[in-house]
């Protein structure tokens, strides 16, 4: 059994098959909870504590698929390159303002909230950068003294629910222009946030990829002194 | 579609390359996908040439992302042992920036 779980296209075959289905489910259903990321990695969470396979065998599978997240970010600038126009027009340097608002916000009410509730400093360091895209986020996490594979997780399910509530909440308080729908999205919910987003609209996705390199690179620098400033005084 | 391919992987080997080099924290992803839109604006790539794969990429790329999800798994206990103060501070600074950056953009824009 051990040698045949061991096998990394077991991994690779599962998640492409829950994925399938998943995804099966949420056209029929179109209901926000059936998140078809959220429902395979619940699924597949529940089918390796069942059978008893650890992370580790999981994930020599695992790591072909996420491997495709650096190409893909890099397909994001397609978008980008095509909305140039429209996002330069409708934002202009605006974006770059909201963002960086929306990144100090992020980090402070993060890193403030935990602290505050009583979480270690690791816990609180690995969960700082939770708005940015895996690597750049755990990047950050070690520079800082956290846990990086735990920033991954906790960076998946923030993705996850700016998916699920994110669009139902920017309509509840009023959000209209598309332009600041997409910034919205990838600012506080990256990679999976931006493909939600581009549900909506080319335009929308192409802005939420601008968030996520804007919001990666704003993240990045000013994590470390908001972290520095929240322990040191 | 190995065209594709090789322009994508040539913009993330660059992008990882100057990430390194500079010793910067930005992902050579990142880097990568700035390079991208420069190519393609200065028309140092064909857009026809790109596309097939980078729609394939981008359409599915929350998909990616499931096996970085799963690996919370490892760490139920201590998420567990701290767990109101992770989800509090996850639920409520998702909220936050989702009002801030979309309120604050949504005047930025109208304005403009």
């Amino acid at each position: 059994m051990k040698e045949i779980v061991g096998n990394p296209i077991f991994s690779i075959a599962l998640t492409f098959l829950v994925y399938f289905i998943a995804q099966k489910i949420y056209s029929k259903y179109n209901f926000m909870l059936f998140n078809p990321i959220l429902v395979s990695i619940v699924t597949i969470i529940i089918i390796l504590k069942v059978t008893g396979i650890d992370f580790h065998t999981y994930n020599k599978g695992g790591r072909f698929i996420s491997f495709f997240l650096g190409p893909a970010v890099i397909a994001l600038g397609v978008p980008l390159y095509m909305r140039f126009k429209e996002i330069k027009k409708e934002g202009g340097l605006s974006v770059i303002i909201s963002v960086i608002i929306g990144s100090i916000v992020g980090i402070l009410s993060a890193a403030l909230t935990a602290k505050l509730l009583g979480a270690s400093k690791e816990v609180v360091a690995s969960i700082a950068p939770k708005s940015v895209t895996t690597p750049i986020a755990m990047g950050i996490t070690e520079k800082i003294g956290g846990i990086p594979s735990l920033t991954a997780a906790i960076v998946v399910a923030t993705g996850i629910l700016g998916a699920v509530i994110g669009p139902a909440f920017l309509k509840l308080i009023g959000v209209k222009s598309k332009v600041a729908f997409g910034l919205a999205m990838g600012s506080a919910s990256h990679g999976i946030g931006t493909a939600r987003a581009f549900q909506e609209g080319e335009l929308e996705g192409a802005v939420s990829s601008l968030a996520i390199g804007l919001n990666g690179i704003a993240t990045a620098i000013i994590t470390p002194i908001i972290f520095y400033l929240i322990y040191k005084l | 579609m190995i065209k594709g391919f090789t322009i994508i992987f040539v913009l993330l080997f660059i992008g990882d390359a100057i990430s390194n080099l500079l010793n910067i924290p930005i992902p050579g992803n990142v880097i990568g996908m700035v390079l991208m839109t420069i190519v393609l604006k200065y028309k140092i790539i064909k857009l026809k040439d790109v596309k097939p794969v980078s729609d394939v990429l981008v359409k599915n790329l929350a998909f990616f992302f499931i096996p970085p999800g799963v690996g919370v798994i490892v760490y139920f206990n201590l998420i567990k042992s701290e767990f109101v103060p992770i989800v509090a501070a996850w639920v409520f600074s998702t909220l936050l920036v989702f009002a801030f950056v979309g309120k604050i953009q949504d005047r930025l824009s109208k304005r403009a």
